[in-house]
């Protein structure tokens, strides 16, 4: 076995509490995952030892925090395995990378009667900054459907039929935090391709938890946030292809991203400095390296391994053993993310029930409120595991459940 | 589970389970809508208004248990008060469920909700029901949402 495995709850400090009496049982990773320790020390160390403005100082610390802020841009080109660290620019996370897209590109280069098409299945950060786009351009939305019944599977055989060459734009997210779906993404990629239109992956929920190589999936646009893969919160990253981030024009504009301002008019610096305007999340964006690092010491593919046995076992014991409990999404081949619905107890009842028993769940919509009437609910509760959860936490979960539906039946 | 019987006491599972006057009320002449944006919690109200006085009023709509309840019991205690009996009587179940100090002797089935202050998360759950009546009442146009400043 890995020994980076070894006594990994170790690792996180913040696991080792009671809440309400109870050791803490943390299923709440969808949401936001924990942090290790090292990765907090990379944020502690950047202050007591490095901290300056990066790109513009000539003395040591600067020169010592732009050199690490740098580093950290190649080891995300490595950890995305991207062709050269320009193809990332660093920004506040998902929803302000697809912002970025969305407002640099989009701009540019949608008119109307174009076609923005996404899935059924977004998370509202993969929706909205779309629809403010076509607002603006006169584009239109469509939507490639969800099958029928609670699998919550992309329905593929209606692919040829919306992914006509209107479609300018198709934006998709990698793994579905509702519903645990792992999509096709290199095959989504490539027929977005075939039609001309570029492809916009939300990876929010993958690329913490397994292997991700943007070239393998000959995506366009990557979207990330630090904050679900052990990183800090408020940094995240979008791999762009160079050739687009070249010929995009800036988002932001303001300090470092100019190469000649004047009075009335400026120059516009390479990628990715064009799309970081102002002085960056230096701390976290170093932080979130370290956090790449950890990943990659106990391997993606083996944090991927342990998500799916948890979520099948949680999914399994769960289906049997919690009477009429409806479950969302597959049953096999799944990230780490359970949703299901407890007949007669709502979800926020769930989850304040499970609170007190020390389980951290998430109740309610999870961004995706028009997924969630196509299901015929107002909301679920979910959980969602994480490289340190443990079998014996899903038997936490169980207990826990079957406690709720007991005292809810009265 | 020693806060939660605080919290779902027996008149909130009652109420929960057999929520009363949930239906729509043919009579009304106002209606009122409440949503959390952040649960997804929906519900609607129907108010029928004789001058100041609310003769009758029902509701329909998803929610919690708390939210549900809440407003099953709003039914109950708003039906045949004037729209200032009812804003005094809300006014009182506000203080409660934020600070859980049980204002008047004669909150009776309202005091089940004085347990709601525990758990702060939950207080918008207890008083989506009411706002949505009172809009109604009050003839204000915007769907009550939990999320405006004064709940």
């Amino acid at each position: 076995m890995n020994p980076a495995w070894q006594n990994l709850r170790a690792d996180f400090p913040i696991l080792n509490q009671q809440v309400n009496g109870q050791a803490l049982v943390y299923l709440d990773n969808a949401a936001t995952s924990q942090k290790p320790q090292c990765v907090i020390d990379a944020l502690v160390n950047y202050y007591q030892r490095d901290n300056a403005n990066v790109h513009r100082g000539i003395h040591t610390l600067s020169m010592r925090a732009t050199f690490a802020y740098e580093a950290a841009r190649e080891r995300s080109a490595k950890f995305l395995n991207a062709t050269e660290p320009g193809e990332i620019v660093f920004t506040a996370g998902t929803t302000d990378s697809i912002n970025l897209v969305a407002n640099a590109w989009g701009d540019k280069n949608l008119k109307a009667g174009d076609i923005i098409l996404l899935t059924e299945m977004e998370h509202h950060s993969n929706m909205v900054p779309w629809q403010l786009l076509a607002q603006r351009t006169g584009a239109k939305l469509r939507y490639l459907p969800v099958v029928a019944g609670d699998t919550g599977l992309l329905d593929l055989t209606q692919l040829a039929q919306v992914l006509t060459p209107e479609v300018k734009i198709f934006a998709f997210t990698h793994v579905s935090n509702t519903l645990g779906v792992i999509n096709p993404a290199a095959a989504l990629c490539a027929a977005a391709k075939k039609v001309g239109a570029i492809s916009v992956i939300d990876a929010a929920q993958s690329a913490g938890h397994m292997p991700i190589d943007v070239r393998a999936m000959d995506c366009d646009f990557l979207a990330v946030s630090g904050h679900k893969m052990c990183g800090p919160t408020g940094v995240g990253l979008l791999y762009g292809r160079k050739a687009l981030l070249e010929a995009m024009p800036p988002y932001r504009g303001g300090g470092s991203m100019i190469s000649n301002v004047e009075y009335f008019e400026s120059k516009w610096a390479p990628a990715p400095q064009k799309f970081e305007a102002g002085t960056p999340n230096i701390a976290d964006v170093i932080a979130l390296a370290r956090a790449m690092d950890y990943l990659d010491d106990l391997g993606r593919e083996a944090i991927a391994q342990h998500d799916e046995k948890l979520a099948a076992l949680a999914y399994a014991r769960l289906a049997s053993e919690i009477p009429g409990i409806r479950m969302l999404g597959p049953a096999h081949h799944r990230s780490g993310v359970i949703s299901f619905d407890l007949p007669g107890v709502h979800a926020h009842d769930v989850v304040t029930m499970a609170d007190q028993e020390g389980v951290a769940l998430r109740g309610g919509h999870h961004c995706n409120q028009p997924l969630m009437r196509k299901l015929g609910l107002s909301s679920t509760s979910r959980a969602s595991f994480y490289l340190y959860n443990t079998e014996a936490e899903i038997e936490r979960l169980v207990a826990t459940l079957q406690k709720i539906q007991k005292f809810f039946a009265g | 589970m020693q806060d939660l019987t605080d919290l779902y006491q027996s008149v909130i599972l009652d109420h929960n389970r057999r929520p009363r006057n949930y239906s729509v009320l043919p009579s009304a002449n106002r209606v009122g809508s409440g949503n959390n944006p952040m649960c997804g919690d929906q519900i609607t109200v129907y108010v029928q208004l004789d001058g100041d006085r609310i003769s009758n009023v029902s509701f329909q709509g998803s929610g919690c248990a708390i939210s549900k309840a809440s407003a099953s019991l709003m039914t109950v205690n708003l039906k045949g008060k004037t729209i200032a009996e009812a804003e005094a009587i809300y006014a009182n179940l506000h203080q409660m469920v934020t600070t859980g100090k049980v204002v008047e002797d004669d909150m009776s089935d309202l005091a089940a909700l004085a347990g709601v202050h525990q758990f702060p998360a939950r207080i918008k759950c207890a008083t989506l029901g009411w706002h949505a009546a009172l809009n109604a009442a009050k003839g204000d146009a915007q769907p009550a949402t939990t999320e405006k400043p004064s709940d």
